[in-house]
């Protein structure tokens, strides 16, 4: 080794973790690897009772407001008369169950629909944050730093599922965030968890030992709005032409 | 929104919406914001045409539209910070702006258009009054004045050049600001593409037509307020010329937003059926007698009359001030139909929710009032600092 090269070497060993900062970061996280899988869901309408369960386990677990305007996850019972005309409904979120209807008409088909966060590949809500307070993990989960959010609810307005709703607490918006406190520990989302028919999937999406991966693989799926271009990872089986 | 008065709206939902959409999160505040900015583009424009375009009939109210435009420039950004949940991070939007956000980037745009524009435009027109002023006046004025000429009291002919050449070249840097300043509020909202309501190529456009008529309408209303306030006679032949450029603007405006609509309603897409619900009931009143009627149809007849045939001075008068605040009320109606109407229907596209407006509280009406008063406070303080008269006296 030349004398020149040594110099810049040793220049080098000590300069470059100051200009890079994932160095730094690989060498202490080594054995975490961020960012090889997403997280996603698959949602089987055909097996959903909605019984609630996951409702009130979500509530619950991430401290939700037991109100009937705000919720991370809800269920919508969808009817389909034999005239065509489709009735929908979600009371309280479907926290306590649906009650049994005796609609004048004849039932063509029903069924229910749990909904949360698309955690959508892009996120419109990360597109107009002004602050960059909404973001996606490298998992690909989108989070809200709460203490940081100027609480504008333009995110609000950008997402087109209806998922984000305004804390009255914090006073900041919040959603479903695939219970990213649980799933870090190798837990499932609590929703996931407690679906007596196990009609929640949860998984990662590119990773061959999911159950998520299985489903992509041998099933046709939908995703809500698909026109947006929103790329959602909360996937639906089963999911009628009706649904929005 | 109160817990009480979101158990109302909870009541009053019509179909389904999805349950996280009975709170209404922009209220009239939002209403608010787009509203006076645009009436700073708008007023903006009108000195323009003096300046730029060299229309000398509008030379009486070239200064009162500049310091028009600062003073609801100055309010602009109020409403948002009365309606951010917490204002006292907003300033993070300048510290560390999220630059694909259209929000984060507005207030780039209103600082330069601010710091940049007017108000170096308008010290450059004053100057020479400044300058006059400071070895004349006494007392706070005084000293006010000795602050505004930034310790330069020298003033002569080659100066005066090129102050004057100088100023016209923020003038012509100006009207692509004010375009931009505008045009992007109507980016904000027409760029939301999980609203079929908001999301439209030529919103940008209908806002900044929509800023120039409630621009060049509030000028009008100022000018003749104040002139019967001090008594003095009013130049018609510049008001007649405002009038004119009100005309065409409102004929634009109205073309755009009819351009939109027939368009929606031709093409008939996915929202085509919550579309007609809408505009057919809660919309009804705020966008076809109101916005469309009232701020556009009966200006566009009563102006249009005028230009053809003959009236009298006293019948113009009466005519330009009845007209310039069917237009202001006309153009609030059309703001309130995009901010308040965007967020009536749900994303489901199957129901309806609520707007309900508090009287007290920090998005009630008695705030939103105050917003609407203090560009006028603002403006009666700047006319006292910067009379936009005196010049001709000196």
């Amino acid at each position: 080794m030349k004398r020149r090269e040594f110099i810049k070497s040793i220049l080098g060993f000590f300069l470059t973790p100051i200009f890079k900062n994932e160095i730094i970061s690989n060498l202490i996280i080594s054995t975490f690897k961020y960012g090889k899988n997403k997280y996603g869901m698959v949602i089987d309408i055909s097996k959903c009772i909605g019984c609630g369960r996951c409702v009130k386990a979500c509530k619950e677990e991430n401290d939700v407001p037991d109100l009937p305007f705000y919720f991370r996850t809800w269920i919508e019972r969808y009817l389909i008369f034999e005239d065509g005309e489709v009735y929908v409904e979600s009371p309280n979120g479907g926290i306590e169950g649906f009650k049994r209807l005796n609609p004048p008409k004849k039932i063509a088909k029903a069924f229910f629909v749990p909904k949360l966060c698309n955690q959508c590949e892009e996120p419109p809500c990360v597109q107009v944050c002004p602050v960059g307070a909404t973001y996606e993990t490298d998992d690909g989960v989108v989070l809200i730093d709460k203490k940081y959010c100027i609480g504008c609810g333009y995110c609000v307005q950008a997402c087109p599922y209806g998922a984000r709703y305004f804390h009255p607490k914090t006073k900041t918006p919040d959603k479903c965030t695939f219970c990213y406190h649980r799933i870090k520990k190798g837990l499932l989302p609590v929703c996931v968890l407690v679906c007596p028919q196990n009609a929640r999937i949860f998984g990662k999406i590119d990773d061959p030992e999911s159950p998520v991966y299985k489903y992509i693989k041998d099933y046709p799926l939908q995703v809500l709005k698909p026109y947006l271009r929103t790329h959602p990872k909360v996937y639906y089986k089963d999911m009628d032409m009706e649904v929005r | 929104m109160e817990i009480n008065n979101l158990y109302d709206a909870l009541r009053s939902i019509q179909g389904f919406i999805y349950p996280n959409e009975i709170e209404l999160r922009w209220s009239i505040l939002i209403v608010l914001y787009p509203y006076i900015t645009g009436l700073v583009a708008g007023a903006f424009i009108l000195a323009s045409l003096e300046k730029v375009f060299e229309i000398k009939e509008v030379k009486p109210t070239y200064r009162l539209s500049l310091l028009t435009s600062l003073s609801f420039l100055i309010s602009a950004p109020i409403p948002l910070l009365f309606h951010i949940t917490h204002p006292l991070r907003g300033f993070e939007i300048f510290l560390t702006p999220h630059l694909s956000s259209a929000m984060a980037i507005f207030g780039f745009v209103y600082i330069w258009y601010l710091m940049a524009i007017l108000i170096i435009e308008i010290w450059l027109e004053y100057r020479k009054d400044i300058i006059e002023w400071s070895k004349r006046k006494k007392g706070i004025k005084g000293i006010l004045y000795k602050i505004l000429t930034l310790g330069v009291d020298e003033i002569n002919e080659e100066i005066e050049n090129f102050d004057a050449k100088f100023g016209k070249g923020i003038a012509i840097i100006g009207i692509p600001s004010a375009i931009l300043l505008h045009g992007y509020v109507g980016f904000i909202f027409g760029s939301v593409k999980a609203n079929p309501w908001w999301s439209s190529v030529i919103m940008p456009i209908i806002f900044l037509f929509s800023a120039m008529v409630s621009g060049i309408a509030l000028v009008i209303f100022v000018y003749m307020i104040l002139k019967y306030l001090k008594g003095k006679p009013l130049e018609i032949s510049c008001l007649d010329t405002m009038a004119k450029y009100l005309l065409y603007a409102i004929i634009i405006d109205f073309s755009l937003e009819m351009l939109d609509l027939l368009q929606r309603i031709y093409e008939a897409e996915e929202f085509f059926d919550m579309l007609q619900v809408l505009i057919k009931g809660k919309l009804f009143i705020s966008l076809f007698i109101i916005q469309i009627i009232i701020g556009a149809i009966l200006p566009i007849l009563f102006l249009g009359y005028i230009q053809i045939f003959n009236a009298s001075d006293s019948a113009k008068k009466f005519t330009y001030f009845i007209v310039s605040l069917m237009v202001l009320i006309g153009i609030f109606a059309t703001r309130w139909n995009v901010v308040i109407g965007g967020q009536l229907f749900s994303k489901s596209l199957r129901g309806l929710t609520i707007y309900k407006i508090g009287l007290i509280g920090r998005e009630g009406i008695y705030v939103s009032f105050g917003l609407i008063l203090l560009p006028f406070i603002i403006l009666a303080f700047l006319i006292w600092l910067l009379p936009f008269e005196e010049k001709n006296k000196l």
